[in-house]
């Protein structure tokens, strides 16, 4: 067979879409509200006229929600640095992957049985999964710095001494500008918190969606979006140690809740409900184990995996084709200046809505379905890697004589930029998988929706076997996804994990 | 091809004391200055000089002067991912609506199999069709650069040094398929020798002018020397 690089690429895509139209016939795609249309304009209207008139709220809101996320993200990167000076050990490495595997979500709905609705969880719930992120990208920066200054250094100098006094100072600068770009991040995963209770943005905006006061919906996701769309002007690594000391003002290390319940959370809470029977024998014990174990494979494990797979692999395709239908709108090899600054403001917008967020409007407007689910991940996705294959085509120089318009896109610029599209698309499909499961807490009966429903009856032991395997599976597709950008021969610095 | 000969005087295009200057990105390009030319129908010329007298330059502003010119640029501009075939099959792109040009991305017609098959063998890269030309070497690339110019099956081409990176032999044979499927032929070249066996016209430039206008017949190599 011929080498042949479109070819390559062209196979891989088809994999992919035949994966998701495998999972088509299993994804529930009704619209299950009455009158979608009704709903729809109503939110729209809310929009147009948005109630500031509860400042104080908003300001709280406001305040709570940037503290959370900066004791979060600042907690994160202390331990994130600390791990990652150690990344060259697998068993740092698997710790990584593990608490970063477990959504935010999921761990504040862990730490919410221990210490409540406290400050301790909205905090924790960011700082744990932050830290593995933090330890692989910080490790991978470490690793990836210029070897002439370790090689000019005594031969038997310990490494810890190398990485302190030569790796950090030379990969400090690009540490800097990814802790930003997590803070901005953590800014969204602290709204997000918002929806299982925490005084977040989130919280608000829930409570007056459910309530059907849109105007006032409408206000909140305004402030949030002007501080996202602003944040490239306060968001400066220089203030950053300033706005940690104002978090604590705002959320004081004394309302860090009550941790009595923690031994008796792992304990006992935890442990499967068989073991726990004290008129058993062991034998009897482990049976009964083997019985509970088969219950939640049958009536959770296995239809929350499948939902789980199926609503990714239909976003993921989704993801992809609203990326190559969005990009050319910031290129200039389609667009002039003004056309590009409309398309700049969209994207910008649909990239800085959680797609948790967009999923909770959707499901207002269509029910409950896949059918929000798949057009939250993929407007979201789509959005960002539309964003990121955009910039890239900028770099892309046309021959004089080059066509123009569907020609160009099809002919010139799409086979260019496929490589880099497969590249961030792989990259999301981690991400993808890891929100999917999250989406189950609005009602789409993927994993999520089972370990809430867990959470619900206070039956600790099934949430927590549910967030294992949840994470097991984030796991596995982040294995794939690495697996096959080797194959494919791309190597990019991932913009998120 | 019908056999046009200078006594016709056709000029397919003329520049009266222009001066050109061609922006191309950051990098500054050179600028000639009071130019006359006039360039008939039939013509082969052969453009000489130092790099960066202005070659180009010259060759760009006839290209947007002129209607759809075969053209073939020194940086061939291909398309490393796709197909050897897909990269030919692109001097035609104009030619089609878009959703058929799609179709052929795609999945290409025999029938434009076999035009372009035609084409590759005369450039002796028929082997490599379905290729990507990322896998290519620098010769080879030139050689599909050269395809998509003669796909276009233009009257004139334009090419800015199209035989820089094949040897000697090969060179002579290719310039010879270019002649044979072009009336006019306006081609930058470094190589005098090159230049003296196939033009009939040679223009040379030097300091952005133009130094030497002449037909080949009154010209001998060593006059081309005050070029360098």
């Amino acid at each position: 067979m011929p080498d042949n690089s479109a070819a390559k690429y062209r196979r891989v895509s088809l994999l992919f879409a035949v994966s998701a139209l495998i999972c088509l016939p299993f994804a529930n795609l009704n619209i299950n509200t009455l009158d979608p249309w009704t709903e729809l304009g109503q939110i729209g209207y809310g929009f147009l006229t948005p109630d500031f008139s509860n400042p104080a709220l908003l300001l709280e809101a406001l305040g709570k929600t940037l503290a959370f996320a900066f004791q979060g993200v600042m907690l994160g990167v202390i331990f994130g640095l600390l791990l990652a000076l150690f990344y060259q050990k697998t068993i740092v490495r698997q710790f990584s992957a593990f608490i970063r595997a477990i959504h935010e979500i999921f761990w504040a709905l862990i730490f919410i049985q221990i210490t409540g609705l406290s400050s301790a969880t909205g905090v924790l719930a960011i700082a744990i999964p932050y830290t593995g992120i933090f330890a692989k990208i910080f490790g991978e920066l470490l690793s990836e710095v210029d070897h002439k200054p370790l090689n000019a250094i005594v031969k038997n100098t310990k490494t810890l001494n190398s990485t302190l006094f030569i790796r950090l100072p030379l990969a400090w600068k690009h540490i800097k500008t990814y802790t930003c770009y997590r803070l901005e991040c953590g800014i969204r995963s602290s709204a997000i918190l918002g929806f299982i209770g925490l005084p977040t943005l989130g919280f608000h905006m829930e409570t007056f969606y459910k309530q059907g006061m849109y105007d006032q919906g409408a206000a909140i996701l305004y402030v949030f979006f002007l501080l996202i769309g602003t944040s490239r002007f306060w968001l400066k690594s220089k203030l950053i140690p300033l706005y940690v000391l104002a978090s604590f003002w705002l959320l004081p290390w004394s309302s860090y809740g009550d941790w009595s319940l923690l031994m008796r959370f792992i304990t006992e809470d935890i442990v499967p409900a068989p073991l726990k029977q004290p008129d058993l024998t062991l034998t009897e014990k482990l049976h009964a184990l083997g019985s509970w174990g088969a219950h939640r494979w049958h009536n959770e494990i296995m239809p929350g995996i499948l939902n789980t797979v199926v609503l990714s692999q239909i976003s993921l395709i989704f993801t992809g084709v609203i990326s190559l239908i969005l990009f050319p709108w910031i290129s200039h090899h389609f667009l002039n200046k003004l056309g590009r600054a409309s398309g700049n403001t969209v994207l910008v917008v649909a990239r800085s809505t959680p797609e948790y967020l967009l999923a909770f409007i959707g499901l207002l407007i269509f029910g409950p379905s896949m059918l929000p689910g798949i057009l939250a991940l993929a407007l979201h996705n789509g959005a960002i890697v539309a964003h990121l294959i955009g910039l890239y085509s900028q770099s892309i120089k046309l021959r004089d004589d080059a066509s123009s318009g569907l020609n160009r896109y099809f002919f010139e610029i799409l086979p260019r930029i496929y490589r880099q599209f497969l590249a961030f698309l792989l990259y999301r499909w981690e991400v993808i998988m890891r929100e999917t499961a999250i989406l189950g807490i609005l009602g789409i009966p993927t994993l999520g929706f089972y370990i809430d429903s867990a959470f619900e009856e206070i039956r600790f032991d099934r949430a927590i076997l549910l967030i294992l395997v949840a994470a097991l599976l984030n796991i596995l597709v982040d294995q794939i996804a690495t697996w096959s950008r080797t194959r494919l021969h791309i190597q990019h610095r991932p913009e998120s994990l | 091809m019908s056999s046009v000969t200078n006594e016709q005087l056709l000029p397919i295009v003329s520049i009266e004391n222009e001066q050109l200057s061609y922006a191309s990105g950051k990098k500054a390009q050179p600028v000639l200055s009071d130019l006359n030319l006039t360039i008939q129908a039939g013509e082969r010329i052969a453009l000489v000089g130092k790099s960066g007298c202005g070659k180009s330059t010259l060759l760009r502003h006839l290209r947007s002067s002129l209607k759809e010119p075969a053209w073939c640029p020194q940086d061939p501009g291909l398309v490393p991912m796709l197909s050897v075939l897909h990269n030919i099959y692109m001097g035609k792109l104009n030619q089609y609506s878009w959703i058929t040009n799609l179709f052929h991305l795609i999945r290409p017609s025999n029938e434009i199999k076999l035009d372009i098959q035609a084409v590759a063998q005369q450039l002796e890269i028929a082997n490599l069709l379905q290729n990507s030309v990322d896998q290519l070497s620098g010769g080879q690339q030139q050689r599909v650069a050269l395809g998509r110019a003669l796909y276009q099956q233009s009257d004139v081409f334009l090419g800015d040094e199209p035989l820089s990176a094949v040897d000697e032999l090969q060179a002579k044979r290719l310039l010879d398929h270019i002649l044979s499927a072009h009336e006019t032929a306006i081609i930058a070249l470094h190589d005098v020798n090159l230049a003296f066996s196939f033009a009939t016209r040679i223009i040379g430039l030097k300091d952005g002018q133009i130094e030497i206008d002449q037909a080949t017949t009154e010209l001998t190599p060593d006059d081309l020397m005050r070029l360098y």
